[in-house]
């Protein structure tokens, strides 16, 4: 027989189970793996030589990704209920806590997408400062500096998106998030929504190619990541298989199979095959799929690992 | 240094929830939260039940992973009695330590910083022993130092068995039921 918990408490945010993180985490944790994924692309862009003529995504992905990164802080900002106090954040390191490793990462990523935007600069930020050109034409004859620049995106890059996953699995207290897989998944994800971004809004062809051969890579992936995951708790504790069994059977089966498997991976994966081989054109229907299944992924995953707690066989009343 | 914790007999607790009232009263806790509370835990198939009440709060566990997480450092182990305390004006209100306490032992208080027992420390200091173990009305709680082989809870844990909450959580709890 399961055993009936009766509690006489009823904390705001706790009870009936943990609730405290709201819309503001998942779209931080997407906007951040969405910049880590540009951070990756144009990392590798650089790498690539690709500095060296125009690109239109190497012009346009690090200017967005400031602007992404900056809504995805408002939204942490947001959730915080201590506000005035968010600048004790920056007068300590707590090398224990994923969350003090992501705020100055998050500081370091600022710079670095500085200096990338700066190597290719979009014609209209040349045009309005004839320092940005100087600069620009400076950094571009030094492969060096941008080799250098390139390698330290992709590095902060992964920092990035793999932060945005272990951020959750160290919180041990919520058996779905404690799985070391959420850091690769969200890293994944994040490449994933980048690359989609790119096939969305490039005019270059081979950028559009490039892109969609590589979202479909890391969509395949996705797959693979997520099975490991769900495989990881089900051979896991008994806390871990009651949390796996939210997405196999329990409340929210319907939203991680229909909208983050279905509509996010497995349906724009096939038309972007489909699109790869030339059998049908290329739309923005498969991208816009992909980034609302990142956003899901990270909703779903975060709303349910609140849900599943320690408390394992015992039916809780308050 | 001391390591304060805490033995609550189950057999003696009947759930009167007057420590509940002498936490909400000493600590002032706001209306519609608790820093301690009942469990009424109830195991087995009719007619063979087993009934275990408990008085929870947070167990100032050896390994808090509320410590760990905590991205600040307001959430810390202090010095006196190896208690787990908030720094209030060093919490930013990230909520990290309310979703990693496998006890959902803490809240937000209304002013925006986390909050839970903190073993009435401001009492300890002065000699006396936590709120909820000075009222309760059957003598269920043994408040005193672990590492003190001669205090009144360590004797008592040396008498009779004792079981603390969610063991396979790793946290280590400095509060054990005695069966």
């Amino acid at each position: 027989m399961t055993p009936e918990l009766f509690l006489t408490r009823h904390n705001h945010l706790i009870d009936p189970s943990v609730h405290v993180w709201a819309w503001q985490i998942p779209v931080y944790l997407f906007l951040g793996g969405w910049v880590a994924g540009n951070m990756l692309l144009t990392g590798y862009f650089m790498l690539g030589g690709r500095h060296t003529r125009r690109s239109p995504l190497l012009s346009a992905l690090p200017g967005l990704s400031l602007a992404l990164l900056s809504l995805g802080m408002l939204a942490l900002f947001l959730d915080l209920e201590h506000k005035r106090y968010v600048w004790r954040l920056y007068t300590t390191f707590q090398w224990t806590s994923p969350m003090s490793w992501g705020s100055w990462i998050l500081l370091l990523v600022y710079p670095v997408l500085v200096l990338t935007w700066l190597v290719r600069p979009p014609i209209v930020l040349e045009d309005l400062s004839q320092t940005v050109e100087r600069i620009s034409t400076v950094l571009q004859g030094r492969r060096d500096i941008v080799r250098a620049i390139g390698i330290t995106s992709m590095v902060l890059g992964v920092a990035l998106g793999v932060y945005t996953g272990i951020l959750l699995s160290s919180l041990g207290a919520r058996p779905l998030w404690n799985s070391g897989a959420l850091g690769v998944l969200f890293l994944a994800s994040g490449v994933s929504a980048a690359a989609a971004f790119g096939h969305l809004v490039t005019h270059s062809p081979d950028e559009r190619a490039l892109t969609v051969r590589i979202d479909n890579v890391v969509l395949a992936s996705e797959l693979g990541i997520l099975g490991l995951f769900l495989l990881g708790l089900l051979a896991g504790s008994a806390p871990q298989v009651e949390a796996a069994r939210l997405f196999l059977g329990g409340p929210y089966t319907a939203p991680f199979w229909v909208f983050v498997i279905g509509l996010g991976i497995v349906i724009p994966l096939i038309i972007q095959l489909l699109a790869a081989r030339h059998w049908i054109q290329h739309t923005p229907i498969a991208p816009i799929m992909v980034m609302a299944g990142g956003l899901v992924l990270r909703w779903v995953i975060v709303s349910a690992g609140q849900f599943s707690h320690w408390a394992h066989g015992a039916m809780r009343m308050h | 240094m001391a390591r304060y914790g805490m033995a609550i007999d189950t057999r003696l607790c009947v759930g009167c929830m007057d420590c509940v009232v002498a936490c909400k009263t000493e600590n002032r806790v706001p209306e519609g939260f608790n820093r301690d509370w009942i469990a009424y835990e109830t195991a087995g198939a009719f007619p063979t039940l087993h009934q275990e009440i408990r008085s929870e709060r947070c167990n100032h566990c050896d390994n808090p992973p509320c410590v760990t997480c905590c991205p600040t450092g307001a959430s810390h182990v202090d010095e006196f009695g190896a208690l787990v305390q908030i720094t209030h004006d060093e919490c930013i209100g990230c909520k990290a330590c309310l979703a990693s306490c496998p006890y959902d032992a803490r809240f937000v208080h209304p002013e925006g910083y986390a909050d839970k027992c903190t073993f009435c420390v401001h009492r300890v200091r002065e000699g006396l022993e936590p709120a909820c173990v000075s009222v309760c009305p059957t003598l269920c709680f043994t408040f005193g130092d672990l590492d003190d082989p001669d205090s009144a809870i360590s004797r008592k844990l040396a008498s009779r068995k004792a079981h603390p909450l969610l063991p396979a959580a790793g946290t280590q709890p400095r509060i054990l039921y005695l069966d």
